[in-house]
């Protein structure tokens, strides 16, 4: 989601990020409520066919979502075999494996902006008890924007620490880490401010 | 060229016509710190520089223009708006773009984050479609709009913050140590754009070659205001100072 989104023009792409939500999240109660092989692998194909064939995403795209979890579904079907049975196992990792593809689906198919959007939308109802679903959505995005920022600055100062002899210290690394979070935050802070966060509107509008 | 420019009785001074910053007794101070004292200005050019060692004050003043800091002691007026009861108003009229383009670039993608700003404003969706579209190409950016922001060069970064700001269509933009962080070839590429500017613009900086064509410069040294002049009279007085 990070870096996920793959700009198109195809159904997928134009499919209201909404819809694309609440079809991942019946998929997901779906495919846990109906745990046969033969459900399971048409969500499969499915989900492949959908992102694959419709929506003309790369397979790397793909690739990129399954590959951190591709050694805890291989264990997870070790497990299978040792405690339950092959079948179980085949279930259990291709429905993982299809949320997987699905939510990179619909990661890759939608700009953050609206999935911020349908979160907002779901938190309209809270307005009443004080929640400013805009803010929330600014965080959420914000969230995402900072993940790798906040990586890299990591990575700065463990090759700074690195190049002056220091090795292996991952708590050495969390104080200088946290001085500049803190310094970023306060800029942010300024720059929300000058980019006009104050004037958030009660509802933002509806993208073209 | 003025040296260390300061007026007392700049508080019973006529309001100014509304085509002026002015900065009336200016002091701030961070707790003890004081980091600004008593500068009374009025800046009505159209390009104006400000340099100063590090800590000497400028970062705060250039703060000061857009409302971001509110002055301990004075006043500072923005086309007659003061930054302390009209902060929201100001910040209409005075963009900023500062050093480090990572704090300032708050959404994942380039189209988005230019966005953001029109967005708070509450423009229709075709308006903030039909602006991010001009200023990423005027700036060299329409073919990264989906691209992620932190995936962008060092330079692109500080482009896509300038252009998230420009889109605002704001009066003024100050700019806080512009290219500080970049390169020569992305240095030269952000002194274009701020020199194509059609708004007026104040740029805190260290080099001194942006300043080459400005109306003015302003040298400020531990928090006051050391020489106010041209360029070709304020520059060469800073560098000697320095040596």
């Amino acid at each position: 989601m990070l870096s996920l989104y793959v700009p198109g023009t195809s159904p997928v792409h134009r499919t209201r990020a909404g819809l694309k939500l609440a079809v991942l999240a019946v998929l997901g109660t779906a495919l846990f409520a109906l745990p046969r092989i033969e459900v399971v692998a048409a969500a499969l194909v499915g989900v492949l066919v959908a992102g694959l064939a419709v929506a003309r995403l790369p397979a790397r795209a793909l690739w990129a979502q399954v590959r951190p979890v591709w050694l805890l579904l291989a264990a997870l079907f070790g497990i299978h075999l040792l405690v339950t049975d092959a079948l179980t196992g085949t279930v259990t990792v291709l429905r993982l494996l299809t949320l997987v593809l699905a939510a990179a689906v619909v990661t890759a198919t939608t700009r953050v902006t609206a999935l911020v959007a349908v979160v907002e939308w779901l938190l309209r109802p809270l307005e009443v008890v004080g929640v400013r679903p805009a803010r929330v959505g600014l965080m959420v995005a914000m969230t995402l924007r900072f993940i790798p920022v906040v990586a890299e600055r990591a990575a700065r100062i463990r090759e700074a620490q690195a190049a002056r002899g220091a090795s292996g210290m991952r708590l050495g690394l969390l104080v200088p880490l946290l001085i500049q979070v803190l310094q970023l935050a306060s800029t942010l802070g300024e720059a929300l401010d000058a980019r006009g966060a104050d004037d958030v509107p009660a509802r933002r509008p509806r993208r073209a | 060229m003025h040296w260390g420019r300061r007026g007392a009785a700049a508080a019973d001074a006529p309001l100014l016509p509304r085509t002026a910053v002015e900065l009336r007794d200016v002091t701030h101070a961070y707790g003890e710190r004081t980091v600004l004292s008593d500068v009374t200005l009025t800046l009505t050019e159209s390009r104006i520089g400000v340099i100063g060692a590090n800590g000497s004050g400028k970062s705060t003043f250039a703060r000061l223009l857009n409302g971001l800091v509110v002055p301990t002691a004075g006043t500072v007026l923005v086309d007659g708006l003061d930054t302390r009861r009209q902060v929201r108003e100001v910040r209409r009229q005075v963009g900023f773009v500062f050093q480090d383009p990572d704090a300032q670039i708050v959404h994942p993608t380039v189209a988005e984050d230019v966005a953001f700003g029109l967005t708070n404003q509450g423009r229709p969706a075709d308006e903030i479609a039909r602006r991010v579209d001009e200023v990423l190409d005027r700036y060299g950016l329409d073919g990264h709009r989906d691209h992620p922001a932190h995936l962008l060069s060092g330079g692109q970064k500080q482009l896509l913050a300038i252009a998230g700001v420009l889109v605002m269509e704001p009066q003024r933009v100050v700019f806080d140590e512009p290219t500080t962080l970049l390169d020569l070839v992305n240095t030269r590429r952000v002194a274009q754009v701020i020199e194509g500017l059609r708004q007026d613009v104040v740029v805190v900086t260290h080099h001194l070659d942006l300043l080459a064509g400005f109306d003015r410069v302003l040298v400020f040294e531990d928090g006051r205001l050391a020489a106010d002049g041209s360029p070709a009279e304020t520059v060469p007085w800073y560098v000697a100072r320095n040596a």
